[in-house]
C-alpha cells in the first residue's frame, strides 16, 4: 500500500510541500476483535465518528457488503447535514486466494470460519483527506486530496 | 430474516402459478456509466419512448425511475419486465463537481442535495429487485469500491445479476479488464449510445430474467 500526495515533477513537489506545510496523517487502526461483536449500526456509527474527527481508519478485516451498503447511506445522510462532510473514500484489500495452492485456501477458508474474514484491509477516510484510492488486483495507491 | 421469508414466499407463489411477467429488473451502477442510457435505448427499441434525460454531468438522475410493463421480443421469446433505473451510487458528493460543468452554485448545491437523497433511495430499493443489470463503464477502472459493494450487496441478497460494461465504442474501453475483474459473472459489452451488441445484450437479459 502507498500513500502519496498527488503532483507531478519534482519543482511542484518542493513547491507543495512549502506552500502546504504538511501537517501529518491520522490513521486509526482498528483489530477485527474490537468490531467483531458488533450490530451493523454500531460498527457504522464507529466509523464514521472516527471518519468526522478527520482520520483514515484501517479496519482489519472487511465490512460485510450489507454494512459497506449501510455506511454509505449514512454518509449520504451525513453529506446533507453536516457543513464541509463531502463524503468518504473506501476500499479494502484481500488476499488473491485463487492463485493459492487448495492446501492454502482450505487454511484460510478455516480461518475465516473460526475467527472470522480478518485477512482483508479495509481502509476508510474522509474524502476531503482522501482525493482517490486507486486500486487494482496487485496494488492499492491512497492519494490525499 | 423478514426479507428471506418474503423472497421465499413470492418465488413459492411465482412457482406455483407461473407468475413470472411482471418481474422488477433494477438498473443499478456508479453515477455515468449509462444506466439510463441502457434504460433509455431498450424503451425505444421496444416501447418508443424513453424513461429519462441523460447528460455528461454525474447524478443527472437523481429519483429512482420506473417504466412498467416494458416487452421484449427477441428470436421467438418474449419477455415483459417492470424497468427500475436508479440513480447512481457513489460514496461522495461534492458540489464543486458540478460547478466544473458549468452548473451555478445554487443549482450545483441542490443537485448535490438531491444527488445524496438518490443514493439513499437506491440502496433502499435493492431489496425489491428481482434481478439487476449492474452497468458500469468499460473505461474506467472496473476495481472501484463502489461496483464491489453493489455486486456483493446482489450476491448477499441473492438477487441475480448481469454486469453490462458500457461505452465499449470507446477507445479507452478495456473489456479484458472488465471480465477479469469480474471472473465468477457473466459480462456484456455493449455501446448504449451507439446501440452496438444489443443482440448479445437481449440474449443476456433473457437468461437473467430466467434466473428472477
Amino acid at each position: 500500500m502507498i500513500f502519496t500526495k498527488p503532483y507531478s515533477g519534482w519543482q511542484k513537489k518542493h513547491k507543495m510541500i512549502k506552500k502546504s506545510k504538511f501537517k501529518g496523517l491520522s490513521l486509526h487502526v482498528i483489530p477485527y476483535s474490537e468490531i467483531r461483536d458488533l450490530s451493523i449500526g454500531e460498527r457504522v456509527k464507529k466509523v464514521l465518528k472516527l471518519i468526522l474527527g478527520s482520520r483514515i481508519v484501517i479496519i482489519q478485516g472487511r465490512l460485510r457488503p450489507e454494512e459497506e451498503a449501510r455506511l454509505i447511506e449514512d454518509t449520504m445522510a451525513m453529506v446533507e447535514h453536516i457543513k464541509n462532510f463531502k463524503g468518504i473514500e473506501l476500499a479494502v484489500i484481500e488476499p488473491n486466494m485463487k492463485e493459492e495452492n487448495l492446501l492454502i485456501r482450505m487454511k484460510h477458508g478455516l480461518a475465516k470460519r473460526l475467527v472470522g474474514e480478518s485477512s482483508a484491509l479495509t481502509i476508510i477516510g474522509p474524502s476531503s483527506l482522501v482525493k482517490e484510492i486507486k486500486k487494482d488486483p496487485k496494488k492499492m495507491e491512497v492519494l490525499l486530496g | 430474516m423478514l426479507r428471506i421469508i418474503k423472497k421465499f414466499s413470492k418465488r413459492i407463489l411465482a412457482t406455483l402459478f407461473g407468475r413470472k411477467d411482471n418481474i422488477k429488473i433494477g438498473f443499478y451502477g456508479p453515477p455515468n456509466a449509462g444506466k439510463t442510457s441502457l434504460a433509455n435505448k431498450i424503451c425505444k427499441d421496444w416501447t418508443g419512448e424513453e424513461i429519462g434525460v441523460v447528460s455528461k454531468i454525474p447524478h443527472e438522475t437523481r429519483h429512482v425511475q420506473f417504466k412498467e410493463k416494458v416487452e421484449i421480443k427477441h428470436k421467438g421469446k418474449v419477455l415483459m419486465f417492470k424497468m427500475v433505473d436508479t440513480p447512481g451510487i457513489a460514496t461522495k458528493i461534492d458540489y464543486e463537481e458540478f460547478i466544473k460543468f458549468g452548473v451555478k452554485k445554487k443549482d450545483a448545491k441542490k443537485r448535490a442535495k438531491e444527488a445524496t437523497q438518490g443514493i439513499i433511495e437506491s440502496i433502499q430499493w435493492l431489496d425489491d429487485m428481482d434481478a439487476v443489470i449492474v452497468v458500469i463503464d468499460a473505461s474506467e477502472n472496473p476495481y472501484s469500491q463502489v461496483n464491489i459493494t453493489i455486486i456483493g450487496n446482489l450476491v448477499a441478497r441473492k438477487i441475480p445479476l448481469l454486469i453490462v460494461a458500457n461505452k465499449i465504442d470507446l477507445k479507452k474501453a478495456n473489456m479484458k479488464k472488465v471480465e477479469n475483474a469480474f471472473p465468477e459473472y457473466e459480462v456484456v459489452g455493449i455501446s448504449a449510445k451507439e446501440g452496438i451488441n444489443m443482440d448479445d445484450f437481449y440474449e443476456a437479459l433473457f437468461r437473467l430474467a430466467k434466473k428472477a
